[in-house]
């Protein structure tokens, strides 16, 4: 390997890391409000590129159908509780919420399907056909069960990534698909070529971050977030609904998956399955960050991105072995350095 | 009554289970393989998840590298399966050390997530190491043989499977019926109890780990000669979580809920690979997925506690002996009284800015009841867990019948003779009075994993049970050792933790406000059965808010104010004095 052949792999893989930046930087925003570790987030990643690649075709894309068993499920779910409660009051907003607003966007994929929107509409159509899927499932799946240990919550993510899954072959079809590039220029940097797309990746990685900094420090839902993160029952007696947070943090993080979808499909071909190990790389950034640092998270994200690039020129069938192995002295390391309360949870 | 009918509907269980080949078609004696093969994997997963609190997404792949370690030594080699098997068990057992040894010092999801990504990375290996067949497998393993008879047949191994399961659910219901199972169920409320009791809880993690993947391991030993064919596919992760499905359906804590839960997915798996066909044909496979994710979803929002639990309240509870009359535990020798026991000397602790103990120096004398008492804030409950190992002193020491006990953690603190009790009690409330005092117990009693599981540790455990009854008969209650701790209200589970603490065999019993949240009647009684163990020659420490109930009983007081000691003395001598009563009164009128 000479040092042009690294600097070419360094670029991919900082490609690359910045996804996983976006991701993980969603698992621990959700994680931090929600105590959800958000296993199918990588799936919501994947389902983005198939979608923009639907719509690039002229088709409909899968996730109009999946966008509406989702909605009607939670409504039926939400309006039979409220029906239980006697809140029937509350009906015609839960309807608005969790089936109109929801089925809007999907309503108009499914009506220009077979029209090519220009770029911008496009990718806006995507993100905002993808965006109501996590708030979806945390109505159907978790908020049931919104009391639970950390654990079994962790148990109901992984059920519900199979899940996933499985609905994605179902949605989607079995084939990968992998989209135009949006930025079509290759610039040289001290005699490495350097993609296009890859500083627009970059790009968006850092703007995304800076965004949610912002997000979290200047506005009050932010500060809301944060407390609520911090502590679920104070934020609770300063009159932050806990529900309405994590509906919030959900909505966040689907955003961060979509522009992680969009940046990786003209990058990667993308399967209805690809999004689970995409996830878990984001994941070993997380873990690195130790589930509550946001810099740490995009820093260890980078490393995972890069080591990635590397593994994969030296050995491609065991590159992600050598990512998951990467595992071992950072759980090591961090059982040294992370300060961990105790988690008295009494059954 | 119920004893013998319990014998006698397991009897005839196990007889139609051994008769089975007889009167069963091959194909329904094959899905039996299947459960038995499974529950295996289940079986450690109740130990894991169920009784211990950890959850593992890996178990498929500790299944996957018995098997292939078994397959390649067999098929490859060309030796015999026994010598796969030792293999497997080797292999199996030191990667979840390893993997264990790592991530169990974390917070319960780090080891979660990390056996997903671990579960991934040995299935990867499997399907890209040329020599172990890459994605197309090993095939043509050869069969088990047992003294020249090859178990070829499905009505053959039936016995080495069933066998097998029987004699590992025996052992581990021995295991979880001894003293390194009771500190592995306690192990689920946290670690601050049992370390507090001298339990190793890292080193009883990690076996507890270790041995569920040695189910896995033993389970995928007789997969891989059962099919005599293995291949990536069945070890991944989707069949991880399964395993978790079958052993949290069944009912995570139970071993029958291992075989039942196993039971339930392989027949449900089956009925819907009939029906799902004719639903949705072309797409039944992914449908498949759908479905069982959802019905665990579904049953984890609904029915967490599994199948058995819901069918053993239709079932009278067994009648329970009180233990019988054993010999004693060996007892340690009490110090001579007035003797200095404990000496804390210019103890500092400081959390970044704030001073919460600043230079406090006591001593505590062999046979007395000492009390530390302060207003709020004080910095009381700081010292009590410099003194019990919980927090380490910034500055100072503290040394305990001669030997230096500063900054040591709570378990050797427990083995020097120092036992507590908790402000918030910290009980196990689904265990029973008995199982919890016997907690106490642990530092006294030897027995291992191995001696338990193998049933020759009943002599210690008698006399330690014996011990655990005769300190529930001290503190008063000696009348229902099989009462659930939670059952018990707050005055008697206090009572119960000092009992606990007294089956420790202490030197010097610490308590951390005995007598809050108790009513006048219970407070009298405290008191009285501290002045008996004094009586006996035990030393007590006592933080304490309740003047009334320290004033009566104790011998000396230590008085500390904004973490400072104020003055000591006897309690006539601390209530006349000036800097307490304006301490406490804000200033004398």
């Amino acid at each position: 390997m000479n040092a042009q052949i690294a600097a070419i792999l360094a670029i991919d893989g900082i490609a690359s890391g910045a996804i996983y930046v976006l991701i993980a930087i969603g698992f621990v925003l959700i994680f931090a409000v929600t105590r959800i570790i958000f296993v199918p987030f990588g799936d919501i990643t994947a389902f983005t590129a198939l979608t923009l690649a639907s719509l690039e075709n002229k088709q409909m894309p899968g996730t109009v159908g999946m966008v509406a068993v989702l909605a009607v499920m939670a409504t039926l779910m939400e309006v039979f509780s409220l029906w239980r409660k006697g809140a029937l009051g509350k009906i015609p907003a839960a309807l608005f919420f969790y089936l109109a607003l929801p089925l809007i966007p999907a309503a108009i994929a499914w009506a220009t399907a077979g029209t090519l929107l220009p770029t911008p509409l496009r990718l806006l159509l995507t993100v905002a056909v993808i965006l109501p899927i996590a708030p979806l499932l945390n109505r159907i799946v978790y908020q049931p069960i919104a009391d639970a240990t950390v654990l079994l919550l962790l148990i109901v993510s992984v059920a519900l990534h199979f899940a996933m899954s499985g609905l994605g072959l179902l949605f989607f079809g079995p084939e990968g698909v992998r989209t135009q590039s949006l930025v079509d220029f290759t610039t040289f940097i001290a005699g490495t070529p350097v993609s296009g797309q890859a500083m627009l990746i970059l790009g968006s990685a850092i703007f995304f971050s800076f965004l949610l900094y912002l997000f979290f420090n200047f506005t009050l839902y932010g500060k809301a977030l944060h407390a609520t993160a911090i502590n679920r029952t104070g934020a609770r007696l300063m009159g932050i609904r806990p529900q309405q947070a994590c509906t919030i943090a959900f909505l966040l993080g689907s955003v961060l998956a979509a522009v992680s979808g969009i940046l990786i499909a003209p990058v990667n071909t993308i399967f209805y399955d690809s999004g689970f190990l995409i996830g878990l790389k984001s994941f070993v950034g997380a873990i690195i960050g130790g589930m509550v640092s946001f810099p740490v998270t995009a820093i260890g994200s980078m490393f995972v991105g890069i080591l990635e690039g590397f593994a994969a020129f030296l050995s491609s069938p065991f590159k992600d072995v050598i990512v998951f192995s990467i595992l071992i002295p950072v759980l090591l390391w961090r059982s040294y350095t992370l300060v961990h309360a105790e988690e008295e949870d009494e059954e | 009554m119920s004893r013998q009918i319990t014998i006698a509907i397991g009897a005839v269980a196990l007889l139609a289970l051994l008769g089975a080949p007889l009167y069963l078609a091959p194909f329904s004696i094959t899905l039996l393989n299947y459960i038995g093969v499974y529950s295996l994997v289940a079986l450690g997963l109740v130990l894991l998840t169920g009784n211990a609190g950890m959850v593992s997404f890996g178990q498929a792949s500790f299944m996957g590298v018995a098997a292939y370690a078994t397959a390649w030594t067999s098929s490859v080699m060309g030796f015999s399966p026994w010598l796969g098997l030792i293999l497997a068990l080797v292999a199996t057992g030191l990667i979840a050390a390893i993997l264990g040894a790592v991530t169990l010092r974390l917070g319960g999801h780090f080891l979660s997530l990390s056996t997903i990504a671990w579960g991934l990375a040995i299935y990867f290996s499997f399907g890209n190491i040329p020599g172990l067949g890459a994605f197309d497998g090993l095939s043509s393993l050869p069969p088990i043989s047992i003294g020249g008879i090859a178990l070829v047949d499905s009505g053959q191994i039936f016995y080495m499977i069933w066998g097998t399961l029987l004699l590992t659910m025996l052992a581990i219901h021995n295991l979880l019926d001894s003293r390194v199972g009771r500190a592995l169920r306690a192990l689920r409320g946290g670690n601050t109890l049992v370390e507090s009791l001298g339990v190793n809880a890292l080193q009883i993690r990690l076996v507890t780990f270790v041995i569920a993947a040695l189910c896995a391991a033993l389970s995928g030993w007789l997969y891989a000669h059962m099919g005599r064919f293995v291949s990536p596919t069945p070890f991944d992760v989707t069949m991880s979580i399964i395993f978790l499905m079958m052993a949290m359906i069944g009912g995570s804590g139970y071993l029958l809920g291992a075989v039942l839960g196993a039971a339930i997915i392989i027949l449900l798996k089956n009925g819907i690979q009939d029906v799902l066909p004719k639903i949705a044909p072309g797409s039944s496979g992914q449908l498949e997925v759908v479905v069982f994710a959802s019905l665990f979803i579904l049953f984890l929002q609904r029915a967490r506690n599994g199948i058995v639990p819901f069918i053993a309240q239709w079932i009278p509870e067994p009648r329970r002996e009180r233990p019988p009359q054993a010999e004693l535990l060996p007892r340690q020798p009490q110090p001579a009284k007035e003797t200095a026991l404990m000496q804390v000397d210019a103890v500092t602790r400081r959390f970044g800015g704030l001073i919460a103990v600043n230079d406090v120096s006591f001593d505590v004398r062999a046979g007395e009841i000492l009390a530390l008492i302060g207003p709020n804030g004080a910095g009381k409950t700081t010292m009590f867990n410099v003194i019990t190992g919980a927090l380490r002193p910034s500055a100072g020491r503290i040394t305990f019948a001669g030997k230096d006990i500063t900054g040591a953690n709570a378990a050797k603190i427990a083995a020097a003779g120092i036992a507590r009790t908790f402000q918030h009690v910290k009980l196990r409330p689904k265990m029973t009075l008995i199982d919890n005092v016997l907690l106490g117990t642990y530092g006294r009693t030897k027995a291992g994993f191995i001696r338990s599981a193998l049933r020759l540790d009943r002599a210690e455990e008698a006399r330690a049970r014996h011990e655990a009854m005769r300190q529930l008969e001290r503190v008063g209650l000696g009348d229902r050792p099989y009462e659930l701790a939670g059952n018990l209200p707050l005055g008697n589970q206090r009572v119960l933790e000092i009992a606990r603490a007294l089956a420790a065999d202490p030197v010097l019993l610490v308590l951390d406000e005995p007598a809050a949240g108790l009513r006048r009647q219970e407070k009298l009684a405290l008191a009285e059965l501290l002045r008996t163990l004094r009586a006996e020659g035990l030393t007590i420490l006592l933080v304490e808010h309740d003047m009334d109930f320290v004033m009566g009983l104790v011998d000396r007081i230590v008085v500390m104010e904004f973490g400072c000691k104020l003055c000591e003395g006897e309690p006539a001598k601390v209530r006349a004095d000036a800097r307490v009563q304006e301490a406490y009164l804000g200033g004398v009128a």
